[in-house]
C-alpha cells in the first residue's frame, strides 16, 4: 500500500520524500488543479526540481489536473497534461472526462488516475472510466462506508486508492456548489472551496466572528479555537437549535484502520493537505510511513501508538478527528 | 422554448406523489422527471411503482422521463439503476455517470442531469456520441458559460443534436453526501432514521445565526437556502435554452409554470424577486444573489 503525501511547494515536496513517502502529488500554479490558492504550488522551475528530487530518490510524481476545463479554455488543461508527460511524472490525476479524452489520445503512456473530483463510487461508473480512458486507479471520494469500500473493491479489478488523512470533505467530491453558491467560485469551476479572498474575521459583542462573502459562518467566545470558515463546518441555527448542521471542524483519520484497508486491497493511502506547511507534511508522513511499516512487520500486532494519534490531533482541523463516513456511526 | 417539472426532491407519501402527479397531466409541463433521485431508503414508492406510474403517464400528452439516482454507493443501488435503464420504453435522466454507461451500453436515449459533471462542449460530444439527447447544465454555471459552451458545440458540429434544459425554478441542489442531514437534525443515525425526512415535505430550513436562511436540508441532499427564480430571465434564454426545469417543492408548482408559460409565449414585466429568492448562478455572481 502507497503512501501518497501532498505537496503544495518544494520544501514540502523533499520533506514528504524524506520522511518516507513513496509517491507526492502536486499541481501546477493555475486553475487546473483544486488546490489554486495564492503562494501554493509549482511553477515550471519548481516543477523541474520537484521532479527531479523525486526521480532521484526513486519515489513517484502524481500531478493533479482535477478542475474541469472552461469552455474556450481547454487548451490550459490539455497543457498541463503535456507538462506532466515532459516532467517524466508517473500519473496525472483528472477529473473532466474532457482533459481524460485529450490525455488518452495524445499521451497513451502516461498513467490516468480518476481524481476524486470525478465523485466515482460504484462499479458502473469505473467501468466507464475504464473503457473510454483506460484509467489505471480510481480515487474513491470520501462517502463510502468501509463495508462499501471493501465491496467495491471485490467487485472490481480497478485499484483503488483512498483518502487516509487530512481535511474532512463531507460531500460527495466534484459534487458540491455550495462554495459557488456562497461566493460564486467552486472547486470545480475555479480550484478552491470557500476561498480565502471571501473570508472576514470580525471581534464583536458577540464575540470572534467569521464570514464568508459577507455570510455569518461561526462565532466564537474566547474560549472557543477559532477554524478557517469552510462553510459546511460552520454553526447553523435548524429550528431554533443551533449546532454544526453539517459538520465540525474536523480531519479524517483511519490510522485504527490500516489493516481494514490492506485487506481491502487498497493501493494508495492519499493524505490530503497541499495547502499544509512543510511541518505538517513531516508530521504526517513520519506518523503514517511508521503504522504501515508497523503493519507490514507484524499485521497481527498492529495497534495505533498513542503518540501518532497525539501528533496527528495537533494537525488537525478544531484538533478533533474522525472516521467520517468509513464509519457508518458517522453517517 | 418548453418546460419541464423536474423529479420531486423531497419524500412524500404515496398517495399525495400520486395525487401530484395525476395534476402534473393537465400542467403546462411538457414534459415530467420522475423518481427517487435522493436516497434509496425512500420506499413509498419503490422502484418499480416509480417505473409504473411513469408508464401510466406516459402517452398522455406529456413527455416522461424517469430520474435516477445522484449518489450510487451500494450494488442494490446499481441493480435497482439497471432497472430503470431496462424499462423498455422510456428514456432515462441519468444523474451519474454510471447511468450514462449503462444506458450508453443498452442504447437507450438519456438526459443528462444537473448532478453529472459535463462543464464543456468536448464532453458534451463524447456524451452525444453515447446516446445523450438532452443536457441539464450543471445548476452552478451562468449564461455567459452556456453562451460560449454552445458557441464551441457549434463549432464541432454538434449543437442540433441534443436540447439545452436549464434548471430555473426551485430549492437548487447543491450537494449529495453519504451523511444523511434530516436525521442528524434530530440526532438520529442515518441507519436509524426512521425515514424521518417524510415530515418535511419541504425539507429543513437552516439560518446562520443572524437568521439568513442559507441551506434547505433533504436528507444526503443540501440544497439552497433560497429559491432560485429566473422569470426575469425568460428573455435571455430564447433562441438559447430549450427547456426551462421548475423544479417542484409543493403544489404551487404548477402556478409558477402557468407563470413561465406566459412569458414565454407573451412576456412579462419584470417581477421584484422576494427576499428569499435569488437568480445568482444565471449572471455570474453567487448563486444566493439576485440581479436584475
Amino acid at each position: 500500500m502507497e503512501l501518497l503525501c501532498p505537496a503544495g511547494s518544494l520544501p514540502a515536496l523533499k520533506t514528504a520524500i524524506d520522511y518516507g513517502a513513496d509517491a507526492v502529488y502536486i499541481g501546477l500554479k493555475d486553475d487546473t488543479n483544486a488546490r489554486h490558492f495564492a503562494g501554493l504550488n509549482f511553477n515550471d522551475k519548481k516543477l523541474t526540481k520537484g521532479a527531479q528530487y523525486v526521480h532521484d530518490h526513486n519515489k513517484h510524481l502524481h500531478v493533479a489536473i482535477n478542475t474541469f476545463a472552461h469552455p474556450g479554455g481547454e487548451k490550459r488543461w490539455q497543457n498541463a497534461v503535456d507538462k506532466c508527460v515532459d516532467l517524466g511524472a508517473n500519473a496525472a490525476i483528472i477529473a473532466d472526462i474532457a482533459t481524460l479524452e485529450y490525455a488518452a489520445n495524445k499521451h497513451p503512456n502516461l498513467d490516468l488516475h480518476l481524481s476524486v473530483q470525478a465523485s466515482a463510487t460504484n462499479t458502473a461508473t469505473i467501468d466507464f472510466y475504464k473503457q473510454n480512458f483506460n484509467v489505471k486507479r480510481v480515487v474513491l471520494p470520501r462517502v463510502l462506508s468501509i463495508h462499501q469500500v471493501k465491496q467495491l473493491s471485490r467487485n472490481t479489478d480497478m485499484p483503488l486508492e483512498v483518502f487516509a488523512f487530512g481535511s474532512l470533505c463531507i460531500m460527495a467530491e466534484g459534487r458540491c456548489y455550495l462554495s459557488s453558491y456562497f461566493t460564486g467560485e467552486s472547486p470545480n469551476t475555479v480550484g478552491a472551496c470557500s476561498p480565502a479572498k471571501y473570508v472576514r474575521w470580525t471581534e464583536t459583542k458577540n464575540g470572534l466572528e467569521s464570514r464568508l462573502n459577507d455570510i455569518l459562518i461561526d462565532r466564537y467566545q474566547k474560549n472557543e479555537k477559532a477554524g478557517y470558515p469552510t462553510l459546511c463546518k460552520g454553526k447553523f441555527n435548524v429550528d431554533n437549535n443551533l449546532y454544526h448542521a453539517l459538520e465540525e471542524p474536523t480531519s479524517l483519520n483511519t490510522l485504527s484502520m490500516v489493516p481494514d484497508l490492506m485487506k481491502a486491497n487498497i493501493c494508495s493511502v492519499k493524505i490530503e493537505g497541499r495547502q499544509r506547511s512543510p511541518a505538517y507534511v513531516e508530521q504526517i508522513t513520519k506518523v503514517w510511513r511508521q503504522a504501515i511499516d508497523s503493519y507490514k512487520a507484524n499485521p497481527d500486532q498492529y495497534q495505533v501508538k498513542e503518540e501518532w494519534d497525539r501528533v496527528l490531533a495537533n494537525v488537525s482541523e478544531g484538533s478533533q478527528t474522525t472516521l467520517g463516513a468509513y464509519h457508518r456511526e458517522w453517517q | 422554448m418548453k418546460l419541464s417539472l423536474g423529479p420531486l426532491l423531497y419524500y412524500w407519501p404515496k398517495q399525495t406523489v400520486e395525487a401530484f402527479y395525476q395534476q402534473a397531466l393537465t400542467s403546462e409541463a411538457d414534459t415530467i422527471y420522475l423518481g427517487e433521485t435522493v436516497c434509496s431508503k425512500r420506499r413509498e414508492l419503490k422502484p418499480r411503482d416509480w417505473i409504473s406510474l411513469a408508464k401510466a403517464l406516459n402517452g398522455q400528452g406529456k413527455e416522461v422521463v424517469l430520474s435516477s439516482m445522484a449518489l450510487l454507493e451500494a450494488p442494490s443501488e446499481v441493480k435497482v439503476l439497471k432497472q430503470l435503464c431496462e424499462n423498455g420504453e422510456l428514456s432515462v435522466e441519468a444523474n451519474d455517470v454510471g447511468a450514462i454507461q449503462l444506458l450508453s451500453e443498452q442504447k437507450v436515449p438519456f438526459v443528462c442531469g444537473p448532478a453529472i459533471n459535463c462543464y464543456n462542449a468536448s464532453v458534451l460530444k463524447m456524451f452525444v456520441n453515447k446516446g445523450m439527447q438532452r443536457w441539464v447544465m450543471p445548476v452552478e454555471l451562468s449564461r455567459d458559460w452556456l453562451t460560449k459552451t454552445v458557441s464551441d458545440c457549434e463549432d464541432l458540429g454538434i449543437r442540433s443534436q441534443f436540447e439545452i434544459e436549464v434548471f430555473s425554478h426551485g430549492f437548487i441542489p447543491l450537494a449529495y453526501s453519504a451523511r444523511c442531514f434530516t436525521a442528524r437534525s434530530e440526532n438520529k443515525a442515518k441507519d436509524d432514521c426512521e425515514l424521518c425526512c417524510i415530515k418535511y415535505p419541504q425539507g429543513r430550513a437552516t439560518t446562520t445565526q443572524e437568521e439568513q436562511q442559507v441551506f434547505v436540508l433533504n436528507g444526503i441532499q443540501t440544497q439552497s437556502g433560497y429559491c432560485y427564480n429566473l422569470i426575469n430571465d425568460i428573455s435571455s434564454m430564447k433562441g438559447l435554452v430549450d427547456l426551462a426545469r421548475i423544479s417542484p417543492s409543493d403544489q404551487q408548482a404548477f402556478s409558477i409554470l402557468k407563470q413561465y408559460r406566459e412569458a414565454i409565449n407573451v412576456g412579462i414585466e419584470p417581477i421584484k424577486l422576494e427576499s428569499k429568492e435569488c437568480n445568482g448562478f444565471w449572471h455570474k455572481i453567487a448563486g444566493l444573489e439576485t440581479q436584475y
